[in-house]
């Protein structure tokens, strides 16, 4: 089975990381995994775009064509992106506005405000993120996500990442989908 | 799996040059390429290597030059831009019989383009931008495992034919992670450049009996000789005389015209009994890949061939599996190279049907499919 991901929002948030250690935990539960990307030439700000494809079998074609999933961590990415989805779900930070144009099925989680409030850092935020992806898609178990993540964050950074992560998988519980 | 890895393929392509003996590097960073530079700065010195930020492209493909004419494994990065600033000493390795290697990431062009952006506009320039008739090789990798595979390679040929060999990847391929397992470090071939075993008598561009390719000597050995962009006969001295150019050119060319069949590399799949055939390369084959598997999966008898060497273009292999098909049809990134060299190959054989993209954005599977299965571009 393929499930494609699309992780999307500013340059900086570290999405690119999230889609990261999501495909390194797939290959750690011995499936296929793709991670590609698109970027613009700014380090910082900008539209940022990550994708990750993870499946059973080969996978040919390394993008995303119709995501399961969609995170939107900014107004920018759920306008940009939510439009073009399909059969599969959007993940939007609930700080982002919803729109009606659209359609797919929606839910709001609060991932930027859990890395700011309870965390006490937004910039765990990415990793909160990814602990929402894994519990809503349960693609990969948390023992297997937490393992990536130490293999993946700077020394000095893995309690915080791995409670980051726990915070985000009790998110993704708490989800109305 | 045990030692499976998610790798990038610009990571792949350094630490396959670095599994081909690679010692020295000198270039200039430019984006999509820059991880290799970063990765060579990196491992280089912890091995004795050396690692040199240059200032600008013609310097560093100098450099590499230089080093490799003092019996280094030298490479350079680089993407369009700074490709085209290399292309004069591309010629003057080919003329000197230096062997060295250059990982051109692509990148939207002309000029500096759309730098984040993926195309694959270089196939032509890869094989004729400097001047002049002029030996050099040129391999395409068409996912991760192949940036490493493709990058061995690329020293084996350099080392052994004592050209320049360019891998032609693009900012997909080298951006994309994947899941990757790696050959065993001793289970991989390695060349090294055949080497005189005496100074006395040593003529630095005599044709070894054995393959055509000089031996060659490392400065620095007690070795003596002179080495020029102009023609030079087998002492190395520079020569006007017409027989010697004639000979030496002709000589030059032969030698990977006649390696072609040993080099020979692709991929196929479902070709051998196809009507519509796809013949891609590199990303845009990762595509055609998905759209033959889908028109497979509808009774559509399509197949795809994927040239891994690009230069020599391994036509004989196209032609067989050409030879059955109705259709051929050709999607790149660009507006119509490889279509050039298919069109020649199979000239008489079925139409060739070019599908050109340069919005930076790599081919959907169902962009192509649609070709295949009649609908019109």
């Amino acid at each position: 089975m393929r499930t494609e991901f699309r992780l999307s929002g500013s340059g900086g948030q570290g999405l690119l990381l999230a889609g990261i250690v999501l495909a390194e935990a797939a290959i750690i539960e011995d499936k296929n995994a793709v991670q590609t990307q698109s970027y613009g030439p700014e380090a910082r700000g900008g539209a940022s775009k990550a994708e990750v494809v993870i499946s059973d079998t080969d996978i040919d074609y390394p993008k995303a064509t119709d995501p399961d999933f969609l995170l939107a961590l900014t107004a920018e990415a759920y306008k940009s992106y939510g439009p073009c989805m399909g059969k599969g779900l959007i993940i939007v930070d609930s700080s982002v506005p919803l729109s009606d144009d659209i359609k797919a099925r929606t839910v709001s989680v609060p991932i930027l405000k859990t890395a700011s409030d309870d965390l006490g850092k937004k910039v765990v935020a990415n990793i909160v993120a990814l602990g929402v992806l894994g519990g809503i898609s349960g693609v990969v178990s948390l023992p297997t996500m937490e393992l990536a993540v130490k293999n993946r964050v700077p020394k000095g950074t893995e309690d915080l990442n791995l409670s980051a992560l726990r915070k985000g998988f009790e998110l993704a519980k708490s989800a109305k989908i | 799996m045990p030692n499976a890895k998610l790798m990038q393929g610009n990571e792949a392509c350094t630490l396959g040059a670095l599994a081909a003996g690679l010692d020295f590097y000198a270039g200039y960073p430019i984006t999509p390429s820059t991880e290799i530079a970063e990765l060579c700065a990196e491992e280089l010195p912890k091995i004795g290597g050396k690692f040199i930020q240059m200032e600008d492209e013609i310097g560093s493909i100098a450099a590499i030059i230089g080093a490799s004419l003092t019996g280094r494994k030298t490479m350079t990065a680089t993407s369009g831009p700074g490709f085209s600033l290399m292309q004069e000493n591309i010629g003057y390795a080919g003329i000197t019989e230096v062997p060295i290697v250059i990982i051109n990431v692509q990148r939207v062009g002309p000029s500096t383009g759309q730098p984040t952006s993926l195309a694959q506009g270089d196939v032509m320039q890869a094989r004729w931008g400097t001047h002049g008739d002029h030996p050099v090789v040129v391999l395409a990798p068409g996912n991760v495992k192949e940036c490493f595979e493709l990058t061995v390679k690329a020293f084996n040929i350099a080392e052994d034919l004592r050209v320049p060999v360019i891998v032609l990847t693009d900012e997909v391929i080298g951006h994309m992670r994947e899941k990757v397992v790696l050959p065993e470090p001793g289970s991989l071939k390695i060349s090294k450049r055949k080497a005189p075993t005496n100074p006395a008598g040593y003529k630095p561009y005599e044709a070894d009996l054995d393959g055509g390719v000089p031996l060659m000597a490392a400065f620095g050995q007690g070795y003596r000789y002179h080495v020029t962009g102009l023609f030079h006969d087998e002492t190395g001295f520079p020569s006007n005389k017409s027989d010697v150019t004639d000979r030496m050119l002709r000589r030059l060319m032969r030698k990977v015209e006649k390696a072609e069949p040993q080099m020979r590399d692709y991929f196929e799949e479902s070709a051998h009994d196809c009507e519509i055939l796809v013949v891609a390369f590199g990303s845009s084959a990762m595509s055609s890949l998905s759209a033959v598997r889908q028109a497979r999966a509808q009774g559509i008898k399509a197949g795809l061939f994927r040239p891994k060497t690009i230069w020599p273009f391994p036509e004989e292999t196209l032609r067989a599996y050409a030879a059955k098909a109705k259709r051929v049809i050709v999607p790149e990134m660009n507006l119509g190279q490889i279509a050039l060299e298919v069109e020649r190959v199979i000239r008489n054989g079925a139409p060739v049907e070019r599908l050109g993209k340069v919005n930076g954005e790599l081919f959907k599977p169902e962009e192509i499919l649609s070709v295949i299965m009649g609908g019109k571009q």
